[in-house]
């Protein structure tokens, strides 16, 4: 296939497919295209050898055994924690929260500083949001009272910081905002956004679920106060979420479920609890993929963050221009790359995305059809639902070629 | 490329159906509305009936959706016209049940809903196909007197695919 315009290039890794199992699958008698990495990450032999490793070698529970396989489960995990500690260079191990998913983690915050909260106070969100980051503070407000406050977006879908600066005020008491949209792509100026907010007196949370393992993260470049992202977005196991936070805020926090392991001393009236991260982390938690995640950091580690996001930048460059030669389609977000991570939303207004998805599947090309769980956004872009493309260190310039011809494939179906 | 499989699904009558919606006009009398949401892809449909006593002398369907619920709509407006209320909804029930794996019964013709049989092959696009149907019967159809009236809001298929 020929390539218009530009010479067609080949970024990324030659071969690094062939360590994720899946993609070596046929869909409808085409190699799978994979473009659905901002949903889920496909993982690597490593994080699946490791998982069934752990339940073939170890298999114990955490913190609560004296013999070897608990020693082990327990270093394992606790491995995950500081691993990921050093990821997003958070401010201890013991601030580093293991969770569900990033959802967990934050209604997890949601819960547990809402004590703190009152009537009238303002939590200050945006229009770009993942309902993981809306829900969780509309049944926050319903049960306080505070006030959701929003900020609007761009036509280009950047977020519009002149009102940001108005909507901060003494009453803002948290800003929580998603680090690179899962519709847009934009990647989010967190750092200026939270240099405002602590001007302001308010703590800044970060839903980092799109970026952590697409870019280099660290929370403290970034000047955060709580971070929360998903394994399985960055090529680990699914059922595996992190809060990580500064220790007083875990301090302040209340347990949101009590239980086994999250206590300090039990009577039959009365309970005191651990300290933080165990005081949240009641019940046995998913060991097996926190022994499965570490390998993925490794991949990461090997590739290097930086090369990485410079892959997932010259995948989204190609896209946007090849995307750009259909006539008609609709591509939102920013029109510079450096200002995206590694995904692209469309509206095709010959295609429905419900029958877009479809159409692809059957060219083997699976991409994200709907409202990507940001109905308040789609609302904004005045579409029920797009079609999404997005891309990880496994993606290629051949799979967006694929995509091209499939999207061309299903519109002279349903014109013919 | 292959497409018989996808030609079972978009089967040329609905793709005409698609192309060509039927009941896209403004009724006289609004004495049924509905409306019903995807939750997970966000289609949206709004049904109003005209009836006269008990029988559906004119339908029409709006909403924003792919192919299959648009076809599926489009259907709904043709087949349920003239039809007293009860046999609307003994129709859309069938259609429930049919799209959840049953046979089509032999004596029964379905028109051009059979044509949407084919969905059943690609099961997440089944609430696609049900939900004009299923708007229909969680809300304007209900036993209840009082969601006879315009303004009723109506069911939701499916649910929402977590991220």
């Amino acid at each position: 296939m020929s390539v218009e315009g530009k010479p067609r290039r080949t970024t990324g890794w030659s071969g690094l497919g062939d360590h994720f199992p899946t993609l070596g699958r046929t869909i409808n008698a085409h190699r799978l295209v994979y473009l659905d990495t901002a949903a889920t990450a496909q993982k690597p032999e490593g994080v699946i050898a490791a998982e069934q490793e752990y339940y073939r070698s170890t298999n114990a529970n955490v913190h609560r055994g004296i013999h070897t396989l608990a020693e082990e489960a327990t270093a394992a995990y606790e491995n995950c924690r500081h691993r990921v500690a050093g990821l997003i260079s958070a401010p201890s191990a013991e601030s580093v929260v293991i969770t569900r998913n990033a959802t967990a983690a934050i209604n997890l915050v949601a819960r547990g500083l809402e004590h703190t909260f009152k009537a009238g106070d303002e939590i200050l969100l945006t229009e770009m949001e993942h309902h993981a980051n809306l829900v969780p503070w509309i049944m926050l407000a319903n049960r306080t009272g505070i006030r959701l406050r929003h900020i609007p977006i761009t036509d280009e879908g950047l977020l519009d910081l002149d009102r940001m600066t108005q909507l901060l005020t003494p009453r803002t008491r948290l800003v929580s905002l998603v680090h690179v949209s899962n519709v847009l792509g934009t990647i989010n100026p967190v750092r200026e956004v939270a240099e405002a907010a602590h001007a302001a007196g308010a703590r800044i949370l970060v839903d980092a679920a799109q970026s952590v393992g697409h870019m280099p993260v660290s929370m403290e470049d970034l000047g955060v106060d709580m971070l929360v992202f998903s394994a399985h977005k960055c090529y680990g196991p699914m059922g595996l979420g992190f809060l990580a936070a500064r220790p007083e805020i875990l301090e302040e926090m209340e347990p949101m479920e009590g239980g086994g392991e999250m206590i300090n001393e039990v009577f039959l009236d009365r309970a005191t609890w651990a300290e933080p991260p165990l005081k949240f982390e009641a019940g046995t938690p998913n060991v097996a993929a926190a022994a499965a995640f570490p390998p993925a950091l490794d991949l990461l580690e090997d590739l290097g963050l930086d090369a990485v996001r410079s892959h997932e930048r010259e995948l989204t460059d190609y896209a946007l221009d090849r995307l750009g030669e259909i006539d008609g389609l609709v591509v939102f977000g920013p029109h510079d790359p450096s200002l995206r991570g590694g995904l692209v939303a469309f509206h095709d207004p010959e295609v429905h995305p419900h029958d877009m998805a479809t159409l692809l599947d059957q060219a083997g090309v699976a991409v994200r059809a709907g409202h990507h769980c940001a109905q308040p956004l789609h609302r904004r872009l005045g579409v029920v639902a797009t079609t999404r493309a997005s891309f990880g260190v496994y993606s290629t310039n051949e799979d967006i070629d694929a995509l091209i011809e499939a999207i061309r494939f299903a519109r002279r179906y349903f014109q013919s | 490329m292959n497409t018989n499989g996808l030609d079972q699904l978009y089967r040329e009558v609905i793709l005409d159906h698609h192309r060509h919606p039927r009941g896209r006009h403004k009724l006289h009398q609004v004495d049924v509305e509905a409306s019903g949401l995807n939750p997970s892809c966000g289609d949206e449909v709004t049904l109003q009936l005209e009836l006269d006593g008990d029988r559906i002398r004119d339908v029409a369907v709006d909403g924003r959706g792919c192919a299959v619920s648009t076809a599926s709509g489009s259907i709904l407006a043709e087949l349920i016209q003239g039809l007293t209320l009860d046999e609307a909804r003994r129709i859309a029930e069938l259609f429930k049940k049919v799209m959840h794996g049953e046979d089509v019964p032999d004596e029964i013709d379905m028109g051009d809903l059979e044509a949407l049989t084919g969905v059943r092959k690609f099961p997440v696009r089944i609430k696609c196909a049900l939900l004009p149907w299923v708007t229909l019967l969680n809300a304007a159809l209900d036993d209840a007197g009082a969601a006879r009236e315009p303004g009723g809001t109506g069911g939701a298929v499916g649910g929402e695919a977590g991220e």
